[in-house]
């Protein structure tokens, strides 16, 4: 007979119950100042809109198409990269070099539980908010740009999980990164190293399909492409089932890659904290 | 005259301030090379599928999107670091500090910051536009020249008009950390001639967000199609914003209550 020991249930429950209610705070702060988000978000619409303007504008002076792209699919390209964006949206490294340069992690570091716990919890809680604002943008942009959708059901069940693939990838790569500030409090540099690669290989910039060839080969060798280009495509493009159950697998790798990886820079970055007062 | 001087005075302390941080000096260069490497990849992506965008070659683009640059680095050296203090001034009620001063207020809160390593585009972006004309081969007249500078200066003073507007807004939002973020999201709408976006929003980048004034306009006299009655709009245009921007400064200052000082 096995039954799970009381202790482990009492984990178990205080682990959700933190995420619960940290999601509930950051639900509720983003409803206060709700102005501000907004703002931030139509800032953060600009950047699609510009490429997808651009690439329509080379569709329609080329005979209808770019790369076998229509105006039609641009726009659903974009339009769902703005719904992937708004969920991606991760702890910065530049929250990371706060937290160390103020000292802020020492009272972060007394709790039971890791810091990346609360990020992941409090990022995940955003979204809430962040897609209820978005939703009208999301309709002004599909009445203004029309774009064309053919669309499973099982694309959809298969989107719904991607794009939380996409967020876990995007955090712990970003916080990987930020780590790097136990080093240095500089990391200002590092990271737009990362987003110009990010917007290279990850379908941000373009659909892949539009980048020359061997910059599709190099994207199949990082992580970038399952936090944009996948989750867009479960709803756009044309996957079959196996790809679409593939995609999740390869993104569920790269998430595991992303804690290995966090977890190793952890154990060395900890190690050389130190911080005055608090 | 005591104007002047004292804007001048504030910005030189400003710069030496600065200037003391050498090592932001390479990471400046060194995060502009990349914003350059990206830009210039997306122009060769663009120009990979196409050979004219809107009308306008590769070379006509490139100049445009030095312009952009040099832009850029003005707001990014002089204005925003200015308005951002100008915001948390009024959030913390330390705007007493420079409203007390005997010199105009609005003169002041835009003189007291001055990033000089992010002045570090206007180079880069200089060297862009250098670039693009040599490509672009033609002879450029003195009056090309003349009307490039002109053009450029307008557009400098819309955007700090619109900053100025915006941050102003401070006095009853008083949260504006997004501003930053907005202003460089719709910024980069200035890196692609105005001409290929739809009316609603050629309209809104033109008169709203004054970046086709900005950016396009001068990008127009480097490449020999702007016309006298562009100019003559923009020039129009920057003095009543500016007008404009002066009355809307006085009347928010109204709303302000310092909390301390």
């Amino acid at each position: 007979m096995s039954s799970v020991p009381l202790a482990q249930v009492g984990r178990a429950r205080s682990f959700v119950d933190f995420y619960l209610t940290t999601m509930r705070t950051a639900v509720q702060q983003q409803f206060q100042y709700r102005a501000a988000t907004y703002m931030y978000l139509i800032g953060m619409v600009t950047e699609p809109v510009i490429y997808l303007v651009v690439w329509t504008t080379i569709a329609e002076d080329s005979g209808g198409s770019v790369g076998g792209l229509t105006p039609g699919e641009l726009a659903a390209y974009y339009i769902v990269w703005t719904f992937v964006r708004t969920m991606n949206i991760v702890f910065t490294p530049y929250g990371w070099e706060g937290r160390i340069r103020e000292g802020e992690l020492s009272g972060q570091l007394l709790r039971p539980l890791h810091p990346i716990h609360y990020d992941i919890a409090w990022f995940a809680g955003g979204k809430i908010p962040w897609v209820l604002f978005y939703l009208p943008i999301a309709v002004m942009l599909t009445l203004v740009f029309r774009p064309t959708f053919d669309v499973r059901p099982l694309e959809v069940v298969v989107f719904a999980v991607a794009i939380w693939g996409a967020y876990l990838i995007r955090t712990f790569n970003q916080s990987a990164l930020g780590l790097v500030t136990f080093w240095t409090t500089r990391v200002g540099a590092l990271f737009s190293l990362y987003i110009v690669l990010e917007l290279l290989f990850s379908g941000r910039l373009v659909p892949l399909t539009l980048m020359p060839d061997w910059v599709q080969a190099v994207a199949w060798f990082l992580p970038f492409q399952w936090t944009f280009y996948f989750p867009i495509q479960t709803l756009v493009g044309q996957y079959t089932n196996a790809e679409l159950l593939g995609g999740l697998a390869l993104q569920a790798f790269w998430t595991a890659v992303g804690i290995g990886l966090f977890s190793l820079v952890w154990r060395y970055a900890i190690r050389r904290y130190t911080a005055v007062g608090n | 005259m005591t104007t002047l001087r004292v804007a001048l005075l504030h910005l030189r302390i400003g710069v030496m301030n600065d200037l003391q941080y050498r090592v932001n000096f390479f990471l400046q260069i060194l995060q502009s090379l990349l914003a350059l490497g990206t830009g210039l990849v997306v122009l060769a992506l663009v120009y990979s599928h196409t050979t004219e965008l809107n009308g306008w070659s590769q070379s006509e683009l490139l100049a445009v999107f030095g312009v952009q640059i040099v832009m850029a680095g003005v707001i990014h050296a002089v204005i925003q670091p200015n308005m951002m203090r100008l915001t948390e001034d009024v959030r913390e009620g330390k705007l007493d500090h420079a409203l007390t001063k005997p010199v105009d207020a609005q003169m002041l809160v835009s003189v007291r910051e001055v990033q000089v390593w992010q002045a570090v585009d206007i180079l880069t972006g200089a060297i862009v536009i250098g670039v693009a004309l040599y490509r672009l081969g033609g002879d450029l007249g003195m009056l090309d020249v003349l009307a490039f500078a002109v053009a450029l200066a307008f557009g400098a003073v819309m955007l700090y008009c619109f900053w100025l507007l915006l941050a102003t807004g401070s006095f009853w939002v008083v949260n504006m950390w997004f501003l930053p973020e907005l202003f460089e999201g719709v910024f980069q709408t200035g890196r692609w001639p105005v001409g290929i976006y739809p009316q609603w929003l050629r309209f809104s980048i033109t008169f709203l967000v004054p970046i086709a004034f900005a950016v396009t306009v001068p990008a127009e006299a480097l490449t020999s199609r702007l016309e006298w009655q562009t100019l003559a709009l923009a020039g129009g245009f920057a003095v009543a914003l500016f007008a404009f921007t002066r009355w809307f400064w006085r009347f928010g200052l109204r709303s302000y209550t310092g909390a301390s000082a």
